[in-house]
């Protein structure tokens, strides 16, 4: 059995050899083919006697399965090699930038305002959108606003030249608090709405922009205090600033349309305002004659309404410095948002 | 408002310091908005005689003084001040004293200035950080001690609290009404100024009359005959008076401020012998007229209160007196004034003159109509003591006074609405610190508001000042507490957010614009030649209210291109102004008015930033077009050529969504371009938001098991006909088993004939019960050819 040994070794040699899968077919051919050297050798075993036979047959099966698994593995290996070469080809730089269009952006004042939304939609709030031209009644008279009141003022309000169903001028809002009305005529309590939205006065400064942003909030049921006021304001700022460390106060102010009525202050335990207070909004326990204006009983409704500026807020978030790069449209601004 | 604080503590002094006193104004309600020193810190100033006065040997400018401090030697000081003379008295910083300085205090060295020692430097008020007056030496009253502490002298050790009051709090405009207040939330006793009744000395008066006293509840008065006008006010007076503000001006005329400062009484001084015959007070007339004490002449009518004579009027009543009878300097013969103007006869007048003065804005919010005779008393005793005089009997006529109804509060109304329970021990208190009379009974207090509170009306006005009082810092933040009702957005409409965010991330940054536009960008872009306009304009290019919001946008791209950004995708959700008549009012409406939501976008650059692996090209129209539509999906919007004021009118399309316009998507004129001027045109969309928020809940069905069988058909037809119609008509008369039909190639060029272009569908067919045959596909698009060929002349390209 020597001779089968040697073709083996030999066999499995030049299946080694063989570079490409023609080549590997061609060299085993040499061995497997009609005239193939295995082949021969069981040709051969008819001359042999049985017992010879059974012995032989056996050794160049035992031969033949050691050939096949030679082939399988090379062919295995052929195959493996050629993968590696067409991925090494297929390489790419990958530190190209990536294709097509980019991402643009949300002004910072949407997302105070939709953050606004997320915070007091948490706990209930349903969110009201409405007219910005609006008749006097609704942005004056139904929230208590003295007729001589100096709000009214040309000096203040921007005035537009149409006439409202009762023949008063219509204006611009000069709050987001005509909604508390509208809304409220529209619902049943409990109430429980953020009306955010453009707001406009007559100013323009550094500080002030003749068009800005406010949120109103209104709660009325029969139980809504004051103190749930405290609370639900200065949770809502420490989610918006996300931080427990924010001293906030509540102090006695007057707004026509709240009674009590508070400035809301707050202050920051470091960065850049720290130590400071800075008022943040108007709020109070909504004034009766505003409640019957609602359509309600204030014996038996009462709750809360607050109003702040969502330029003030945006501010203060990121740290933006100057009123104007919010309506600039400077792209070079708007693009870090 | 300004309080100065020695002033304050003289009347009520409170074991506190400066900050938490005017902590304890502001968590009040009285916010303090300043706090500032009358002079900031210095040292080692004292009063200095300058004995003697000579020349510098070697500076034209400058003077070689000797000043004795009363101790030691006189000392040698170079001075530059023009007004040093001899025998002044004047302050001295010697040496080693701290000066005030921009960047902390400078120590005062012994220098020689120009050759010559100066042991000290004389200082100017601006010097002493007190003024920026900085003309000369800061001159002391002549009587003052040499060596004194000037500190101590003037009183410097002292403090402004500025205080914005809000508009309800008029019993707190003066420092009376503050002490009261403090007072009341402190318990230190109140020490009001002492008024006695001063007898009268002569006869002298001046009839007084009201005619209109609905206007004019209460008028008092009285003469003084043979005063000094030229007296100098008294150095204290003219202190407290600065310090609040108020400028000195003449004995007669400070005498007034003082008590209206310090009383909250506003008064007036006539030269009563320029006043024709006696005074009545009633409304204007038409046609009248009267020159003020700040030399303005106005128009009054019958809305106007005015203080008349037999001459007619000779000021306004409330408001400000008249040029022709005020007391000057020559005045001997005066007549005080003390009235009570009700807040509505006062209230805007003054506004609408376009000013203010110190008794209208105490007048229009209430003044206390039970000190007239006090007020005329203390000025009486403060003008006999400075310019003399013998005083007339005092008058006081009293025609109506405001009402002082009495306001009932329940203690568990009180509790509710606060949402504490503040005993009514506590509430009681409180009442009696605010010296409220009240009377208790059972659940209610009933309080009558004094004379000088016109803030008290209703149950809400006492709740609030037992809130106040009692202390918001005290009122817990509660967590609010109600039923956990779930809601949520209907699934079938989309916020604003999603949508924004939608855009935003097809490479779209968002802008707010102001909704007030040049009426130009109106008349352009929207050919609206009435748009509702501002009647108060802040500036020409800010009075139209926008009707497109296409003005902004092509207005920012302008900008930023200005600022070499070469590409500007912009885009904004804002409302739209339009006049429209079938609008009524409504829960959420004005009439006349249509005040819709707008989502509008523009682009202007390549399409895409320049990049290594796509081939630059400008954005054009199907790029926003396939904008639109990922904004409209899965809903299927119809484009129609159509014209529009900004676009360009072959490049622009009406958006049509299930029969309905809404809105525009277009490249922008070149007319338009070329005035905004853009490097390069821009394309824009402009859609009615609320329509986009509405979004289908799907209805899906099932798929079908059998596979689709997928046709490519290519037609030649005229180059003018629009797509449109070949798909709708393909749509409208497919055969059943076509499932969709979409156009993905258009081939316009020399190999086909002219005046035609090619066409390539690609047909997808399919059944739900069973595979289709090649035969039956076939007869689908021979149907298909049939029709394009019947319709619209198309023949198959071959």
């Amino acid at each position: 059995m020597q001779n089968l040994d040697d073709i083996v070794a030999r066999a499995i040699g030049e299946f080694g050899q063989a570079h490409d899968p023609a080549a590997l077919e061609n060299a085993k051919a040499r061995y497997f083919g009609k005239s193939g050297e295995l082949t021969s050798l069981l040709k051969g075993l008819g001359a042999l006697a049985v017992e010879e036979r059974k012995a032989a047959g056996a050794g160049i099966n035992a031969a033949k399965v050691r050939l096949e698994a030679a082939l399988d593995a090379r062919r295995a290996g052929l195959a493996d090699a050629r993968m590696q070469a067409r991925l090494a080809e297929e390489a790419l730089d990958v530190t190209l930038p990536g294709r097509g269009r980019s991402l643009g952006g949300i002004h910072p004042i949407t997302r105070t305002w939709q953050r606004i939304e997320e915070i007091f939609g948490s706990i209930g709030f349903e969110v009201a959108d409405g007219p910005e031209i609006e008749t006097d009644w609704y942005n004056f008279t139904a929230l208590n606003n003295p007729e001589n009141h100096p709000a009214r003022s040309m000096q203040d309000t921007f005035y537009v030249d149409h006439k409202d169903s009762s023949g008063l001028q219509l204006l611009l809002r000069t709050h987001t608090s005509p909604m508390q009305v509208r809304y409220a005529r529209m619902h049943k309590p409990p109430i429980k709405v953020i009306a955010p939205g453009r707001t406009y006065r007559v100013d323009s400064d550094a500080t002030h922009s003749p068009m800005f942003h406010q949120v109103e909030g209104l709660w009325i049921d029969e139980h809504i205090s004051f103190a749930d006021l405290k609370g639900v304001y200065t949770d809502f700022l420490r989610r918006f600033f996300e931080t427990d460390a924010l001293q906030v106060r509540f102090r006695p102010s007057y707004f026509p349309f709240t009674e009590p009525s508070a400035e809301i202050d707050m202050q920051f335990a470091d960065g850049p305002f720290e130590g400071r207070w800075l008022e943040i909004s108007g709020s109070g326990q909504v004034h009766p004659s505003v409640i019957r204006n609602f359509g309600l009983d204030p014996e038996r409704h009462i709750g809360f309404a607050f109003g702040s500026g969502l330029e003030r807020l945006t501010m203060l978030r990121y740290g933006i410095d100057d009123l104007r790069l919010f309506f600039d449209g400077d792209l070079r601004f708007l693009k870090q948002f | 408002m300004l309080i100065p604080e020695s002033w304050l503590r003289s009347m009520v002094d409170p074991p506190l310091t400066t900050a938490e006193l005017a902590h304890l104004l502001t968590m009040s309600g009285l916010e303090v908005e300043s706090l500032r020193p009358v002079a900031p810190a210095f040292s080692g100033i004292v009063v200095g005689e300058v004995l003697t006065v000579g020349k510098h040997p070697n500076a034209d400018k400058l003077s070689l003084c000797s000043v004795d401090i009363g101790k030691g030697e006189p000392l040698q000081i170079v001075c530059g001040a023009p007004n040093v003379r001899a025998g002044m008295k004047a302050a001295l910083a010697m040496i080693g004293a701290k000066l005030p300085g921009a960047s902390g205090p400078t120590q005062i060295k012994a220098a020689k200035m120009r050759g010559v020692e100066s042991q000290g430097m004389l200082c100017s008020a601006r010097e002493l950080g007190m003024s920026e007056d900085h003309s000369g030496l800061l001159d002391l009253p002549g009587a003052s001690e040499v060596g004194a502490d000037v500190r101590t002298l003037l009183q410097l050790d002292d403090n402004v609290f500025e205080i914005k009051l809000t508009p309800n709090k008029a019993d707190c405009l003066s420092v009376l009404g503050v002490a009261r207040e403090v007072s009341a939330l402190t318990r230190a006793k109140l020490k009001a100024p002492d008024i006695k009744a001063i007898p009268a000395t002569c006869d002298a008066k001046l009839p007084v009359g009201i005619t209109d006293a609905e206007g004019c509840g209460r008028f008092a008065g009285r003469s003084i005959r043979n005063v000094n006008a030229k007296a100098p006010t008294p150095d204290w007076m003219k202190q407290r008076l600065e310090r609040a503000g108020q400028r000195s001006i003449s004995a007669l005329v400070d005498v007034t401020n003082y008590v209206m400062l310090e009383m909250g009484r506003p008064l007036h001084v006539y030269d009563q012998d320029k006043v024709a015959g006696g005074i009545d007070v009633r409304w204007g007339r038409a046609g009248e007229k009267v020159k003020l004490l700040n030399e303005m002449t106005v128009d009054v009518d019958g809305s106007v209160l005015c203080i008349t004579d037999d001459s007619g009027p000779i000021g306004l009543g409330g408001i400000m007196g008249g040029d022709s009878t005020k007391a000057d300097l020559d005045t001997k013969n005066i007549f005080l004034e003390s009235a009570f103007f009700f807040p509505e006869a006062i209230a805007g007048r003054a506004r609408r003159y376009n000013f203010s003065s110190d008794a209208s804005h105490r007048f229009e919010r209430g003044v206390d109509f039970d000190n007239n005779v006090a007020g005329i008393e203390y000025a009486t005793k403060l003008v006999l003591e400075i310019c003399g005089g013998e005083p007339g009997p005092t008058v006081d006529v009293v025609k109506k006074l405001p009402d002082r109804k009495p306001v009932a509060m329940r203690v568990s109304r009180a509790q509710k609405i606060i949402g504490v329970p503040v005993t009514a021990d506590e509430m009681a208190d409180i009442f009696t610190r605010l010296s409220l009379p009240f009377v208790h009974s059972a659940d209610t207090f009933t309080v009558t508001p004094p004379s000088y509170r016109f803030d008290i009306e209703i149950e809400e006005d006492l709740i609030e000042e037992v809130a106040r009082v009692y202390g918001f810092e005290r009122i817990p933040a509660n967590p609010p507490s109600a039923p956990a009702a779930m809601r949520t957005r209907s699934e079938a409409c989309r916020s604003l957010h999603a949508i924004r965010s939608l855009v935003a991330a097809r490479d779209y940054q968002e802008v707010v614009n102001f909704t007030f536009v040049d009426e130009s960008w109106e008349t352009d872009l929207a050919g609206n030649a009435d748009p509702v306009r501002l009647l108060n304009p802040i500036a020409s290019h800010q009075s139209a209210m926008r009707t497109t919001l296409f003005g902004g946008l092509i207005d920012n791209i302008r900008y930023n291109m200005a600022r070499k950004q070469s590409r500007v995708r912009v885009f904004e959700v804002g409302r739209a102004f339009l006049r429209d008549a079938s609008v009524k009012d409504g829960e959420l409406t004005v009439a006349g008015l249509a005040q819709p939501m707008r989502i509008a976008a523009a682009a202007c650059g390549p399409a895409e930033d320049e990049q290594w692996g796509a081939p630059a090209r400008p954005v054009d129209f199907f790029d926003l077009k396939a904008d639109v539509e990922a904004l409209v999906w899965p809903r299927v919007a119809r484009f129609e050529a159509a014209t529009h004021p900004a676009l360009h009118p072959g490049r622009s399309a009406r958006v049509l969504l299930d029969g309905a316009a809404i809105g525009w998507v277009g490249e922008l004129h070149p007319r338009w371009q070329a005035k905004f001027e853009l490097p390069q045109p821009a394309v824009l969309f402009e859609l009615d938001a609320a329509i986009l928020q509405a979004m289908p809940v799907p209805h899906p069905g099932h798929p079908s098991r059998f596979p689709p069988v997928v046709r490519d058909l290519a037609v030649l037809v005229d180059a003018a006909l629009q797509v449109q119609a070949l798909l709708d008509a393909m749509i409208g008369e497919k055969p059943a088993i076509v499932r969709s039909v979409r156009l993905f190639d258009v081939y316009q060029g020399k190999s086909l004939p002219a005046g035609r272009k090619s066409l390539a569908f690609r047909i997808v067919m399919q059944d739900t019960e069973k595979t289709l045959t090649d035969a039956e596909a076939d007869s689908a698009i021979a149907q298909m050819v049939e029709l394009l060929g019947r319709r619209f002349g198309a023949t198959l390209r071959s």
